[in-house]
């Protein structure tokens, strides 16, 4: 393969990965905004999805059918989720929050496990195949894998959507507006309540729709699938500049362009076209960079954000003085 | 209009508001001033519903208040221009209006309460689409009213609309509270700019930790001396 194309591919891989990111890192940043709650159970939104999905898929409905379920469920979990557990504790501390939300999470992965159990499913289900997320599409040389395509565009349009939601309707700049200073905005006479209601169902509308597309790419699905992907994106929130949506987007992308890297620069030396590259370029990236290093590429990735952080600690687009964070 | 009925408010375990009793008959303006802490924010937080009285009423037009969601406040046309102005800096001078007008009469003419705004404020209009935190501390003084104007209130509580503002600024912030009086708004004038507020006020109450210690006409309580100790929170 040659650099370029090799560039070009890894080049879309991180957009997908990044999207996924994204996706999941604006849902956690649009209820801390206005909740200050770091909503751990939001990677659980994603399992759920996956679960809806799988076990539609498995009882044979259709694949539109099965994809309006899973978005319909998820929003409604995640509904249930802000009436019963974080309305209630609203206005205690943050910690009590942060433990509710992992308790939320707790409750819903041995869901998902009580649920398998009665299906009579393993705990680790085989994600159904779907059909338009299946295969490969080869252009020229390139080759990409459908549902990174899918992930890619689903995470622009939707976050396109999304900025559009935010800036040009009066529900949106409420929630933005809530976001800067809940009680002004109580003030202004906006029903608080709808607001953060509305937070957690876009959330959930773009956690299911990651879920799936997590799903379809790793084959597998289990209870405790959110845990790696929420995590992922609450470091992209904190890189963005935490409870900022755009930061959120940015953080996203930029995570998952440096996951790219980092897997991508160590294996170099066994890609470059030893006819028309020094050999001593060759030479460098084997001695020094030897795809043995791609499996320590969590650490890169962390090394990298703990030296992001210390020059930027409020985040890229994260103002100094934090005024958002009241 | 407004009849505040013996409330007692609590932050916590403390008691900041002692048997408060105020009223606001319709079309009048009144002020509510005192020294800084005595309550006169508290007291409006309250009739907005942010805070709720542990004992005590509000009525507005006869029905009680008290224990409405701050929202439910401002669709009945009780609106407050809150101190600090608490503005919305990353939004855009436009967009702060726009939100103004969430209230549920006023969502289907926020095009025309935003042409009257800019009337009464024409630097706003040249400053639409810029982000309210870039403003002068006069301008967002004067978005702050207009926001709060742009719900069409029915009584307006301004908190402390002149603090932190040069003093030709404050003279303009008084003469605009007189142009929105003349328009036929109500208002609740919460000020520790005790003798502007009384010269524009109908009628005065003097605050003092918590409790209102004098209740008379403007004009009776510019003579009282009572309200320059009040005032100096007996400091002398």
């Amino acid at each position: 393969m040659s650099l370029p194309l090799y560039v070009l591919q890894q080049f879309i891989n991180a957009l997908s990965i990044g999207s996924l990111y994204a996706l999941m890192a604006v849902g956690l940043a649009m209820v801390f905004g206005i909740l200050r709650l770091i909503n751990f159970a939001h990677g659980d939104m994603m399992m759920v999805a996956a679960y809806i999905a799988a076990f539609a898929l498995i009882a044979g409905l259709p694949l539109p059918l099965a994809l309006v379920m899973m978005v319909v469920g998820t929003v409604l979990v995640a509904i249930l989720m802000e009436r019963i557990a974080y309305r209630p504790i609203r206005y205690a501390p943050p910690v009590a929050a942060l433990l509710t939300s992992f308790a939320v999470g707790q409750i819903l992965q041995n869901s998902a496990l009580l649920t398998s159990r009665f299906a009579q499913q393993p705990v680790q289900i085989a994600f159904p195949s779907v059909e338009f997320l299946r295969g490969v599409v080869t252009v020229g040389a390139l080759t990409i894998p459908k549902v990174n395509i899918a992930s890619l565009l689903l995470g622009l349009v939707l976050l396109l959507l999304l900025s559009l939601f935010v800036t040009r309707t009066t529900l949106g700049l409420s929630m933005r507006a809530a976001a800067e200073d809940i009680q002004a905005a109580q003030l202004m006479g906006i029903n608080t309540n709808r607001v953060i209601v509305a937070a957690f169902v876009i959330g959930a509308i773009l956690a299911s729709v990651a879920g799936l597309l997590y799903a379809v790419q790793t084959g597998t699905i289990n209870p405790d699938m959110g845990f790696s992907p929420v995590l992922k994106a609450f470091i992209a929130a904190v890189i963005g500049g935490f409870g900022s949506i755009s930061g959120a987007v940015v953080g996203g992308y930029t995570l998952g362009l440096l996951e790219v890297v980092l897997t991508a620069v160590p294996g170099m030396g066994d890609i470059l076209p030893a006819a028309t590259t020094a050999p001593g370029v060759i030479q460098f990236f084997k001695t020094y960079l030897p795809s043995s290093l791609t499996s320590y590429r969590d650490a890169f990735v962390f090394i990298t954000l703990i030296l992001l952080l210390l020059v930027r600690p409020s985040g890229i687009l994260g103002t100094s003085d934090n005024d958002n964070a009241r | 209009m407004l009849h505040i009925e013996n409330i007692d408010v609590y932050y916590g375990k403390i008691q900041v508001l002692k048997d408060v009793s105020l009223s606001v008959h319709d079309g009048e303006l009144v002020t509510l001033i005192g020294s800084n802490g005595a309550g006169k924010s508290t007291t409006l937080r309250t009739i907005s519903g942010l805070l709720r009285p542990r004992s005590g009423r509000i009525l507005y037009d006869g029905k009680p208040i008290d224990q409405l969601p701050p929202h439910e406040i401002v669709n009945l046309g009780v609106v407050q221009c809150p101190e600090g102005r608490r503005l919305f800096g990353n939004l855009t001078v436009s967009e702060n209006l726009r939100l103004g007008a969430v209230a549920a009469h006023s969502q289907s003419s926020v095009e025309r309460l935003r042409r009257e705004v800019f009337e009464l404020f024409p630097r706003l209009e040249q400053r639409r689409k810029q982000s309210a935190s870039t403003l002068s501390g006069g301008e967002q003084q004067m978005l702050a009213i207009g926001r709060a104007l742009m719900a069409q209130p029915k009584l307006l509580l301004l908190d402390e609309p002149s603090l932190g503002l040069a003093p030709l600024l404050v003279e303009s912030v008084f003469s605009i509270i007189r142009r929105i009086r003349a328009q036929g708004v109500t208002i609740l004038l919460v000020e520790q700019n005790a003798w502007q507020a009384l010269a524009v006020a109908d009628r005065g109450y003097v605050m003092e930790t918590g409790k209102i210690i004098l209740a008379d006409s403007s004009s009776a309580l510019l003579k009282n001396p009572e309200v320059e100790r009040a005032y100096l929170g007996g400091a002398l």
